[in-house]
């Protein structure tokens, strides 16, 4: 059994034995092989989720900082700290050891700006991950479960950040504050109750800041990282869903391994992310609280906004009519409930339930590892422009009174703007995105069955004008193309089908001589070998594609203009 | 390996694996892994994993224009990543040293203002740089393969294999027949549930001792005093204008729902003044007194356009007519801000004559009962 030096495969470096050493006790390799030998498909729209989780790596860091630093306490003290102009101001722990932060920890405003512009983008990538993943239909199954998930951070996220900006306890938050305990009063039947539960009482009361900060430090975010957690390990499970294009099937994933290429796109997009939120909290304020001061209750600032991810309630609740209703007996359901609570429940439980309800709609229990293009499911991409825009209407009219400032309309008009806006805005959307639909879908057809606008223009002998089409495939008896469409991109331009050569390297000056380009190119489409075979390790296993597979919708040789571009006999 | 290799300290025990041993390790013995080169290694485990690399676009060429290029590039990117990260530590730790001291005073030194957008850019362009180089990196001088890996459904076998498993250890159990255990089990269970759950009783609390929704600390006779604890005369303002004002009780001005707005109705407006129905004689004068707390949400109505008589809420733009008794006119309020009836005590200040006699903010569901 003992290894010796001379046996075959025995590592011979240092590195290499460590490696067995390790390898002998925790008996890694296999796993960490297939790990290394993950392939993840290759699509920008498929980084917004990881934007979203090094967002959260960001919060989680600086979040752990400020807990250094940060005081969840109601008790009035007297600031004395390095701000002047709040300097013998009454104010509570919570907010002077927020001030202390900003303006007495070496770096701590930074730290703390990085934060909260960690915690915008990790909700507004939430947000647009939500959305790739919608217009795609890659929450069909069998994804449903990580649609769930997602909808759950989502709506976590939205409750952590409300519990974070509301626990500085400064004019602007003790503002929001105020207002969820108003939301919390308007629950019928509880509402009274449950305030008492979560204030420990009347409003304000001394526990509110503790518990907020309990929650937004432990309870919240530990089960925001659970999910992340689940969300991923479903994830690598199923494996990544894929745009259709040559050699991607139902059954398979194309595009890197994850080392190194994959590892070293994402590491880098992880530092971008890093980079433009430390820019961001360096270079641009966000909450200058020291500007609103402490929280009073019988003061308000105008412009009183929340965080971008709460403003679309508060635009329902500024359009919401003033309907309380009254019930036998002298109670009531007060009008502030159905824009806070109802309407979000409504949103919500569509959100979450709309993977199911298109199940049963469309009667489409199959699974699906190969996404949509939206304009090839036109009801279910209008409907989700009728939701972002009766989304958008609502979170326009959560800032309607600076709309109204900076563009001189009158408020109430902006109100009315944003009533009627809320109730016409979505069909409309729903029926110009049905036709966008429509239209791509048949002008993909046409080009696929008449090909490519060529731009050329020749004269017939007796005299008729006629523009040259480029085939994409065969043609049959009549000049049309017999390609089906098969969910993806369809060339529409003479370039993307090797129309010109391709364009030259280097960024201020060329790099490459413009002739060499334009023979090796002329060479490949000739079949003939690139210039160095060495350069060319392909061991393909399936020749009859002719293509990579990652060149997208690249149609393989049929759609290769011949003799060097020149478009063929035109049809039609 | 034989059987008679018992290793040293160990009991003498067999070291031969069992019957079941097997995998990869079987197919290929180390003198044909030895004699593989490393390419064919790689795509032999990547094949195990059910991973073909179909085509791999190469990294330029070795010491090519291109890759000195893209070396150049990548070289450059990193190492100015590296320059900004040790500026930002020169920065923060310069300031005080050698540097002017990075503490905002009013007044002190441009430096002070610059120090936190200079350590988040410094910050900022190390992380960008150093992300921007790796992309680079993957980009320009890593080869670029396409791999296809398979994806399998769920196997037939696991399952019926699991289920069998499962289904014995249940049957095992007997809990099917054994009815007490189960019976038994599931009232252990809703017992231990409710135990669990019930320290959370320790939160809930009764909203209905003492009203505590309905009342203020006004009460008659006492003063209605600003911020700092003045008391005020009826001549103290002009008409048109309004005070925020308090109870003059200990800390009435930091009470969340006390807060008042005492306003003096220009003569037009006076004339024009529709009082609520029994409310009439809650004015002293042309001096009214509304909560300022919206009775919408809680957010102090703060604005008063006195042209047009509004008082606007800032948070959700419900707008109140002050001569109409506080009715809300706009927006998303259904109820008046309630009037507190005021007069003036003998050394001719103002006081209330009695609490708010509704509840002050938000509605809630049983209010009216209250």
């Amino acid at each position: 059994m003992a290894r010796t030096a001379t046996a075959p495969g025995a590592p011979k470096t240092l590195v290499g034995k460590a490696a067995l050493e390790v390898d002998d006790r925790l008996i890694v390799a296999g796993p960490l092989r297939r790990t290394l030998n993950k392939v993840f498909p290759d699509h920008w729209s498929f980084l917004l989720g990881e934007i979203a989780l090094y967002s959260f790596i960001i919060l989680l860091l600086t979040g752990t900082y400020l807990t250094f630093f940060f005081q969840a306490s109601m008790t009035e003290v007297t600031y004395d700290g390095s701000y002047a102009p709040l300097r013998g101001v009454e104010m509570s722990i919570a907010y002077a050891s927020t001030l202390d932060i900003s303006f007495d920890v070496r770096g701590g405003l930074l730290i703390r700006q990085i934060h909260h512009w960690a915690a915008l983008l990790f909700m507004a990538s939430i947000v647009c991950h939500m959305l790739r993943i919608f217009f795609t239909g890659a929450f069909r199954r069998p994804r449903e479960t990580n649609w769930l998930i997602g909808v759950a951070l989502l709506i976590l996220g939205i409750f952590e950040g409300f519990a974070g900006y509301s626990m500085p306890d400064d004019l602007l938050s003790g503002t929001g504050l105020r207002i969820m305990s108003a939301i919390i009063l308007s629950i019928p039947v509880i509402g009274t109750w449950a305030h008492w539960a979560v204030f420990g009482g009347d409003y304000v009361g001394d526990l509110i800041v503790g518990r907020l900060y309990i929650a937004h430090v432990l309870i919240i975010p530990a089960i925001i990282l659970g999910l992340i957690a689940l969300h991923l390990l479903i994830l690598v499970k199923q494996k990544h869903t894929q745009f259709p294009g040559p050699g991607r099937t139902e059954h398979n994933v194309v595009g890197n391994r994850l080392f190194p290429t994959f590892a070293g796109k994402a590491t880098g997009l992880l530092l971008v992310v890093f980079g433009v939120c430390a820019a961001l909290g360096g270079l641009v304020q966000i909450n200058p609280l020291w500007l609103w001061g402490p929280y009073n209750p019988a003061q308000v600032s105008a412009a009183s906004q929340p965080d971008w991810y709460v403003m679309f309630l508060d635009g329902s609740t500024r359009l919401f009519p003033a309907w309380d209703i009254y019930l036998p007996g002298n109670y009531n359901i007060p009008a502030l409930f159905w824009p806070t609570v109802v309407l979000p429940g409504i949103i919500f439980t569509l959100l979450l339930a709309y993977p199911m309800l298109e199940r049963k709609l469309t009667g489409d229990t199959a699974s699906h590892h190969l996404l949509q293009r939206p304009r090839d499911v036109p009801v279910r991409t209008s409907l989700g422009l009728m939701a972002i825009s009766f989304y958008v209407v609502l979170l326009l009219s959560g800032a309607n009174d600076v709309i109204a400032d900076k563009f001189d309309i009158s408020l109430n008009a902006m109100t009315w703007i944003g009533r009627i806006g809320l109730i016409i805005l979505p069909p409309i959307a729903y029926v110009i995105t049905y036709r966008i639909c429509l239209g791509l879908q048949q002008h993909d057809r046409e080009v696929l069955e008449h090909g490519i606008e060529t731009g050329v223009i020749r004269r017939l002998p007796h005299g008729e004008f006629i523009e040259v089409h480029q085939p994409l495939g065969p043609v049959d008896e009549h000049g049309h193309g017999e390609l089906a469409y098969g969910g993806a991109p369809v060339p529409k331009k003479m370039n993307q089908v090797g129309g010109a050569r391709r364009a030259i390297r280097g960024f201020f000056s060329p790099i490459e001589e413009p002739q060499a380009v334009e023979l090796e190119q002329r060479g490949e489409e000739r079949g003939l070998a690139p210039a160095d075979p060495h350069r060319e390790l392909t061991t393909s296993g399936r020749p009859a594609e002719g293509g990579r597979p990652s060149d997208g919708g690249r149609p393989s040789e049929g759609g290769r203009p011949s003799e060097g571009g020149r478009p063929q006999e035109p049809r039609d | 390996m034989t059987t008679h290799d018992t290793r040293p300290g160990s009991t003498g025990g067999s070291d031969t694996p069992g019957p079941l041993y097997g995998g990869p390790d079987d197919d290929y013995t180390p003198e044909q892994l030895a004699a593989m080169p490393r390419e064919d290694l790689d795509r032999l485990g990547a094949r195990y994993d059910h991973v073909e690399v179909l085509h791999v676009d190469p990294g330029p060429e070795p010491g090519s224009a291109v890759e000195k290029r893209a070396v150049r590039q990548v070289g450059l990117t990193f190492a100015l990543a590296g320059l900004s990260a040790f500026a930002f530590c020169v920065v923060y730790a310069g300031a005080g040293w050698f540097l002017p001291d990075w503490q905002w005073e009013l007044g002190s030194s441009t430096f002070s203002t610059l120090y936190t957008p200079l350590l988040g850019l410094l910050m900022g362009l190390a992380f960008t740089f150093f992300g921007v180089g790796l992309v680079l990196y993957t980009k320009k001088l890593l080869p670029h393969e396409t791999a296809v890996q398979d994806k399998h459904d769920g196997s037939h076998f696991d399952r019926v294999t699991t289920g069998a498993t499962l289904v014995g250890g249940l049957h095992n159990s007997g809990l099917a027949r054994r009815k007490l255990i189960t019976r038994t089990l599931v009232f252990m269970g809703g017992g231990l549930g409710l135990m669990l759950l019930a320290p959370l009783g320790g939160l809930i609390k009764n909203p209905n001792r003492g009203n505590p929704l309905g009342t203020t600390s006004w009460a008659e006779g006492v003063r209605l005093v600003r911020d700092d604890g003045t008391p005020i005369r009826p001549g103290d303002q002009v008409p048109g204008s309004l005070e925020t004002v308090f109870p003059a009780v200990p800390g009435g001005n930091r009470q969340t729902d006390v807060a008042t707005m005492l306003i003096r109705l220009r003569p037009s407006q006076q004339e024009a003044a529709v009082p609520r129905a029994g409310q009439e004689d809650f004015g002293y004068g042309d001096y009214v007194a509304y909560s300022k707390i919206c009775t919408h949400a809680g957010c102090p109505v703060s604005l008063y356009e006195q042209e047009t008589s509004r008082i606007l809420c800032p948070c959700h733009q419900s707008q109140f007519d002050v001569t109409q008794g506080a009715k809300p006119v706009f927006g998303p309020a259904t109820r008046s801000l309630p009037q507190l009836p005021i007069t003036v005590d003998d050394e001719g200040f103002f006081v209330a004559r009695s609490d708010y006699i509704e509840a002050v903010g938000p509605t809630y569901w049983n209010r009216e009962r209250i």
